[in-house]
């Protein structure tokens, strides 16, 4: 069985799934019952000066039948006072030595800062998480997210920090910026030795149609949240990837946003993570989840012959390119098998409305001189159905495929449309390869007009 | 119940449970997410009367529950019957694509059950100006009620005439108890009337209203009276209690008051098509210990849907095939035992005989006698060989230019939805025929 331990920036964890501050990290008993369902670590709910929440907090883009297919917060830090939770956190780890404990920070002057640095090193905690993240509430007040968007203030508050404390120091970053890549370099300038992300992606979830107020209402009246759960890993992926093939970032990165299964840690361990923060999905489905991740990662990595999570680390990065580093000359088509299709046609609205009108209905007839393998068939086919149980399978011109995918993403049977390579004579050559070579522009533009 | 029309409390129809009870708005919304909003759907194509399936179903999913119920009922007035009534099965939700991928088909009777219980509303449908024009209908069932409501809203003024006292047809007096009860159906006629139909009851036509007054009192005629008496076998001992017509004991089971079964052990359903499995699985469900059919051919040749011939002997009804009442004994006068033989290729009985075994109860389900009479009272209109009035195949305008037919008169006897769309196709018919007049 492969080795799941990791050592990250110092920290040494028996999985590299922990939880992420929020609500499943609000307290000391919440945490061990976490502990002793798996988690390697968890990252404190965060510390800073009291503040009042508001009721309500949630709202969830329900979608296909997915109770939380996105969820959006107007929660605020640790509601519960600073010594119950310093107390806590020392007790917690003094029960679990082997777990990772971090503590996530927000506070807002320097004296501040050092004050609660050297508590926090008084609970022996593994590390700090300074949060940079939180894109509501506590941004107004000059923190969170609005320091993750002043890469100066940022690289300033981590060189704070670095200056006071000998622990680890993660920089939680907000996705809410233009370049993910500015904060990141900051915080490493800073003296930070890990970052974590994504944070919560701003936003409003929605609006109570009869009332005309956004959701989560408040009385009256609503504001923007930060949104999270399974809609927002892709962006969480992009950012992570990125982060990981820059050389201005080089620091271990603690993938956030969206993860709910082993296959989306695996993901954010092949563009570059080495470890996973894990919060809505907990929210959703309980502490028990890490069986799920912990188990399938672990099959994962004995099926393809990996002794040790780390070399899962980075392991598709290589293949995450710029778009001018992809090859032009690689060529798919749609192929659609008769004997799974249902008959829906849903391939062929979509082909015919929303992409490049490749897909045609039985009886439609192929253009001369056209690639369509299975135009004839259908045709035989459509023509001696019996009446009540039409043919009903579309078919693909070939010449016309620009291997979108589109008819094969929307098909709801699986491994009815596959994609085929078609190899053609050309060499693979990218656009920049063609930059390169002086071909870089197509006819067709501006200069050919008259 | 807000109509006029009153049934007794206390029939055994009350005792069935619902076999599909209105769904949950959750569930509701949940099925409908389902559905995978085919292009050209099938589901669509299977329907007699063409009902927009994704588009409704797309409708719920969206929470937009009137626009669902407009869907349905622009194609299909009686759309709360036939959600309910419908064979399904082997209509849209056996056309589903989803069954091809070894996946429940969406349920679509329920849905739009559901659609129409939540989202009808007065007023949903757009009416026509009033022409000026009326239309008579002979007979109050389905074809008759679908046609009626179609004339309304193109503005015509229509007037139906039933002979009964109930209006509504095998809608009211003939669907399986646990699929739809008399009051259902009567809140479907009213709903009709909430169109602007007029429905005159205890009217029948040649007695109490003479067919030439008919033709001349409204500008078009729609003939819908459905069928007429069970078919008798002629044998002997047939006459006198302990035999009954199918029909016309579904309907007592439905719409009478009181009724028993206490003291019936063994029935025997002479028939092998859908209503005899009606009478058999409505016997079982009040608890009749023994239910047996009797057909004349091999089981697999009975005309009941497969879907419902299989329930009925999951319920424990016996089929006995091959086989033919040749006499009914009597003690008492009540009946008390059949003697069965065995047919021939044919389905014909022999002489060869099986048993003669106990009985309390046999129920007659070999058809139903064709009302020709009415029918020949209309001059001009045909019938064929075996007494359906012709029609045109698409308008059902039949040899008489003003009079139109639709429903079990003029298709033998299908679907309460079949009735639904020739009596629909009729009234558009009409209308354009009193358009191009006007």
């Amino acid at each position: 069985m492969a080795d799941l331990s990791v050592r990250f920036a110092g920290i040494e964890s028996p999985n590299p799934f922990w939880l992420a501050s929020g609500p499943p990290t609000n307290t000391g008993a919440q945490i061990e019952r976490a502990f002793a369902a798996g988690w390697g670590g968890a990252v404190w709910k965060t510390l800073g000066n009291p503040i009042v929440n508001t009721s309500s907090r949630l709202a969830a883009v329900e979608f296909g039948g997915s109770r939380l297919a996105g969820l959006n917060n107007i929660e605020l830090i640790t509601d519960r006072p600073l010594a119950d939770n310093l107390r806590e956190i020392a007790d917690v780890k003094r029960r679990w030595p082997d777990r990772a404990v971090v503590v996530s920070l927000m506070f807002d002057t320097r004296a501040e800062w050092n004050d609660i640095l050297r508590r926090c090193e008084d609970t022996g905690c593994d590390g700090v998480e300074l949060n940079f993240g939180c894109p509501h509430g506590m941004c107004e007040r000059g923190m969170g997210s609005a320091v993750g968007q002043e890469p100066n203030v940022l690289r300033e508050l981590v060189s704070w920090v670095a200056e006071s404390t000998s622990l680890p120091i993660l920089a939680k970053l907000t996705p809410n910026v233009t370049d993910i890549r500015e904060p990141a370099r900051a915080a490493r300038e800073g003296g930070a030795h890990a970052i974590s992300l994504i944070n919560t992606v701003q936003s409003v979830i929605g609006v109570d149609l009869d009332r005309l107020v956004p959701f989560p209402r408040v009385g009256d009246a609503s504001t923007h949240g930060g949104y999270c759960g399974p809609a927002v890993k892709p962006i969480a992926l992009r950012m992570v990837a990125d982060l990981a093939r820059d050389a201005g970032v080089g620091l271990p990165i603690s993938g956030i946003g969206g993860i709910a299964t082993w296959r989306d840690a695996a993901e954010f361990l092949a563009l570059g993570a080495s470890t996973v923060q894990v919060c809505t999905a907990v929210m959703h489905h309980g502490f028990r989840i890490v069986e799920d991740l912990i188990a399938g990662l672990s099959d994962y990595l004995d099926a393809r012959g990996l002794v040790r999570v780390s070399e899962l680390t980075g392991a598709a990065v290589p293949a995450y390119r710029d778009w001018g580093d992809l090859d032009l000359n690689y060529r798919i088509v749609a192929e659609i098998h008769e004997d799974r299709c249902i008959g829906c046609q849903l391939c062929w609205v979509a082909c015919h409305d929303g992409a490049h009108q490749c897909i045609h209905l039985p009886g439609e007839e192929a253009r001369a001189g056209h690639v369509a393998p299975a135009a004839a068939r259908a045709a035989a086919r459509a023509h001696s159905a019996p009446a009540h149980a039409p043919y009903r399978v579309p078919w693909v011109d070939e010449t016309e495929c620009v291997g979108c995918n589109l008819c094969a993403l929307v098909c709801p049977v699986d491994g009815c449309i596959t994609m085929e390579e078609r190899r053609g004579p050309e060499r693979p050559e990218t656009w920049n390869d063609r930059v390169r070579a002086g071909r870089a522009n197509p006819p067709g533009g501006l200069r050919d007009l008259d | 119940m807000s109509g006029p029309y009153a049934v007794p409390s206390d029939r055994l129809e009350r005792r069935f449970q619902e076999k599909n009870p209105p769904l949950a708005p959750g569930a509701a919304r949940r099925e409908a997410e389902r559905c995978l909003y085919c292009a050209d759907a099938p589901c669509i194509t299977a329907c007699p009367t063409r009902i927009d399936v994704p588009t409704f179903i797309k409708r719920i999913a969206s929470g937009h529950l009137r626009g669902a119920a407009r869907t349905i009922l622009e194609a299909n007035v009686l759309g709360a019957t036939c959600a309910r009534v419908c064979p399904v099965e082997v209509l849209c939700e056996g056309a589903c694509v989803w069954v091809r991928e070894d996946r429940p088909a969406i349920a679509i009777g329920r849905l739009q059950r559901y659609a129409l219980d939540e989202g009808a509303a007065p007023g949903l449908l757009p009416k026509a100006p009033a022409s000026g024009k009326s239309v008579g209908l002979v007979g109050a069932g389905p074809a008759s009620l679908a046609c009626a409501g179609r004339l309304a809203l193109h503005g015509h003024s229509a007037v139906l005439y039933e002979k009964r006292s109930l209006p509504g047809g095998l809608a009211t007096t003939g669907v399986a108890p646990y699929k739809f009860r008399t009051e259902d159906a009567l809140r479907e006629v009213d709903f009709v009337r909430s169109l602007g139909v007029t429905i005159r009851t205890g009217v029948t036509i040649g007695e109490d209203l003479a067919a030439d007054e008919l033709l001349a009192t409204h500008e078009a005629v729609f003939l819908g009276p459905g069928l007429g008496p069970d078919s008798r076998l002629g044998i002997p001992g047939e006459d006198g209690p302990g035999v009954v017509g199918a029909v016309e004991w579904i309907e007592r089971m439905k719409n009478g008051e009181g009724g028993s079964l206490e003291n019936v052990e063994r029935a025997l359903i002479v028939g092998g098509g859908n209503t005899a499995v009606d009478a058999a699985r409505a016997l079982r469900g009040l608890g009749v210990p023994s239910v047996q059919f009797a057909y004349r051919r091999s089981e697999h040749e009975m005309k009941a849907y497969d879907h419902e011939l299989w329930a009925a002997k999951q319920e424990g009804a016996v089929v006995l095939d091959r086989t033919a009442v040749a006499e009914v004994l009597r003690r008492g006068g009540s009946a008390s035992a059949v003697r069965l033989v065995h047919t021939d290729r044919d389905g014909k009985p022999t002489s060869r005989e099986i048993a003669t075994i106990p009985m309390d109860l046999v129920i007659l389900a070999i058809g139903q006698a064709r009302l020709t009479e009415l029918v020949r009272r209309f001059p001009g209109v045909e019938l064929d060989g075996r007494g359906r009035i012709v029609a045109d195949p698409v308008t059902g305008r039949t040899g008489n230019p003003r009079v139109f037919a639709g429903g079990d008169a003029r298709n033998g006897g299908k679907e309460v939805v079949n009735a639904v769309a020739e009596g629909q196709a009729a009234a558009d018919a009409i209308d354009s025929m009193l358009r191009e007049e006007s």
